[in-house]
């Protein structure tokens, strides 16, 4: 393998592996308030694309991108206030499937708004042709725009969760709901608000990874799984593990491109999945009593 | 004697609705009909998993598309340039293949069906025992995802591999010849006997179904749904039950598969899709998760809907509604409600 074709994989594997990585935080950020894996968060990343691009028809692209993740973190709220605001200490096997059809239903309503068709934002800068050299490869500038965005969500989030108030309650929570809600916090309150965070999150990377990437009504589904394959593999409700985790499962995914065809792509990285739950399922990084006392 | 009750009932209602279908000449419901007892096999295997033994399966979609995949490969594919393989010619002296000529006059050679059919369900057994022992350590989201993880895979496997025509699936499977003059086929003329084999093996499925739960296993599964750690402390084996209901239910997926893959004369990628999985789920939980007659009710009545079209292209949608609505409302199941109680909790929801 040349210099070359090494850096262009590397770049491709970290490009995907931030992404896997934002879908795995949004993940963690619901599973640390409410101890549910919400199987519509893949949903909520194909909507903030689809959204900005439609969007992008009246107004200037950061306007659209601005409105489409504030319209998916309304969503975010919509769903959680609709579906699980009001349930009364649910079954996790209750959770999943209410989950599932959230996601069916969410797919299934941007497949008739948008139709099966692959649509995308335009580049951010230059076009389909633009590219610079990087470590002797070349790549889109659109790779370094959806690195530097995720880049800066993830540390901005690290800082929300650390220096905000309204971050110190999601910890709160995630700790101990009882706890928290006798310190005065609004457990349910702090639900809602990590709804919206994540789908916001979501949103945004679904906007800076349209152009390159595609959107299609049906990408939710694909990257719930490598987003939860990420959670886990990092240890779940761990939000900086996943950021390594997602790093190493989009570079395992670019590399193995070079080894076998494209077609097995997903089901190597589903049988990762598979073996890290059957392995290891508190994680690469995680600690194992830790894990024995959540509930999954 | 209670227990058969309904069992007796199915039956009559079985040939009530061909009778029904002779006497007002409305015979082209049976092609959906039987189609939908090869899907009540799948839902009624899934049911005592995640009804009695209470482990949810996402991924069931992949041993119907094992076992309907598997036959239609084997019982197609033609194997006249490895007539000299040692393997072929032992199958051969075994009578396990047919030799004949297709319409453009040119040799072929196929796996019998009989012995495509048990070489597909053995596969199954393997694979389910393979999958089964390592996802059902796992519980809740885990499994959940694992099997789902499960389903994709095979999915996948199923579009990557030219051997299983990828996008296209296999087509011109032949007819399953089961007893002289009876045929699993798509034939017009056998219509009427083709529907009273898919739910005399609904009906069988059933009854070994309920027989298995009023036995010790049923209270054993019951059991290990009710508290798992309890019923390991009582002497169950719970590993064991739990694996064996698993493959159980798999195999009863993928005999459905075969079937149907037979009467159809082919098999598609969108068989092994997540949206099938997701879909049986669905019809479990709308007849009350431990409710194989319920299941068994709302599967044929949603299954022959939807293959008459009636939800148009807002198919998938109606089941992810069903889905919330059912869970969120009901998640005892449709037929589980009691009308009463439920007024009464939302009269002291309103206090």
């Amino acid at each position: 393998m040349t210099l070359e074709l090494f850096s262009q994989y590397l770049l491709a594997g970290i490009t995907y592996g931030i992404i896997y990585a934002i879908v795995g935080i949004g993940f963690n950020i619901i599973y640390n308030t409410t101890g549910i894996i919400n199987f519509a968060q893949g949903e909520f990343v194909m909507l903030g694309g689809m959204i900005a691009i439609s969007m992008h028809q009246w107004l200037p692209l950061p306007l659209a991108i601005v409105a489409a993740v504030l319209l998916v973190m309304l969503i975010g709220a919509l769903v959680e206030i609709l579906f699980i605001r009001w349930l009364d200490r649910p079954s996790v096997l209750r959770m999943i499937i209410i989950t599932i059809g959230i996601s069916i239903l969410v797919r299934e309503a941007a497949l008739h708004i948008w139709g099966e068709g692959v649509r995308s934002l335009p580049y951010f800068v230059g076009n389909e042709i633009t590219t610079v050299r990087i470590l002797g490869a070349r790549v889109s500038p659109q790779v370094l725009w959806v690195i530097g965005v995720c880049t800066v969500m993830v540390l901005a989030l690290s800082l929300f969760f650390k220096y905000t108030l309204q971050g110190k309650k999601m910890q709160a929570c995630a700790a101990n709901r009882v706890a928290a809600t006798l310190c005065g916090i609004s457990t349910k309150n702090m639900v809602t608000l990590s709804f919206m965070l994540s789908a916001g999150i979501g949103a945004l990377a679904g906007c800076v990874m349209s152009p390159i990437t595609y959107t299609q009504y049906d990408i939710g589904t694909g990257l719930a799984i490598k987003g939860f394959t990420v959670a886990i593999l990092g240890g779940l409700g761990s939000s900086m593990a996943a950021v390594a985790a997602g790093l190493l499962l989009g570079l395992i995914e670019s590399f193995s491109v070079s080894v076998v065809p494209l077609a097995f792509q997903d089901a190597i990285s589903i049988s990762l999945l598979l073996a890290i739950l059957f392995l290891r399922p508190h994680g690469l990084f995680g600690n194992k009593d830790a894990a024995d006392l959540k509930e999954f | 004697m209670k227990r058969h009750l309904p069992l007796g009932l199915l039956v009559l209602a079985i040939i009530g609705v061909q009778l029904l279908t002779r006497a007002t000449d409305t015979a082209f419901y049976l092609t959906p009909l039987t189609m939908t007892a090869y899907y009540s096999l799948v839902i009624v295997g899934l049911c005592l998993l995640m009804g009695y033994a209470g482990q949810i399966s996402l991924g069931h979609a992949g041993f119907f598309a094992i076992g309907g995949y598997l036959s239609a490969m084997l019982t197609t594919k033609n194997l006249v340039p490895f007539k000299d393989n040692s393997l072929i010619s032992l199958c051969d002296e075994l009578g396990l293949l047919v030799h004949g000529q297709d319409m453009f006059g040119s040799a072929f050679t196929h796996v019998q069906p009989w012995a495509a059919c048990v070489c597909a369900v053995l596969v199954t057994i393997v694979v389910a025992y393979a999958i089964g022992i390592p996802v059902l350590k796992l519980k809740g989201h885990y499994l959940a995802m694992a099997t789902l993880g499960f389903g994709i895979i095979v999915y996948r496997l199923a579009l990557a591999f030219p051997l299983f025509g990828e996008a296209d699936g296999i087509s011109d499977v032949p007819g399953f010849p089961i007893l002289p003059g009876l045929a699993v086929s798509g034939d017009f003329s056998s219509r009427v006997s083709n529907y009273y084999l898919a739910w005399g093996m609904v009906a069988l499925a059933v009854w070994l179904l309920v027989n298995l739960i009023h036995s010790r296993v049923g209270r054993a599964l019951k059991a290990i749904h009710g508290a798992e750690g309890a019923a390991n402390a009582t002497g169950i084996n719970t590993s064991r039950y739990k694996l064996n209901t698993f493959v159980l239910s798999a195999v009863l997926a993928s005999i459905a598969g075969i079937f149907l893959t037979h009467y159809n004369g082919g098999i598609g990628p969108s068989e092994a899709g997540i949206m099938k999985s997701v879909r049986y789920v669905a019809i479990v939980a709308i007849g009350g998760m431990a409710n194989l007659w319920g299941a068994l009710t709302m599967g044929a009545l949603l299954n022959i809907m939807s293959l008459r079209g009636m939800f148009g292209s807002y198919d998938d949608a109606v089941f992810g509604a069903i889905l919330i609505v059912i869970m969120l409302f009901a998640p005892q199941g449709l037929l589980g409600i009691s009308l009463p109680a439920a007024f009464k909790r939302i009269l002291r929801r309103g206090e």
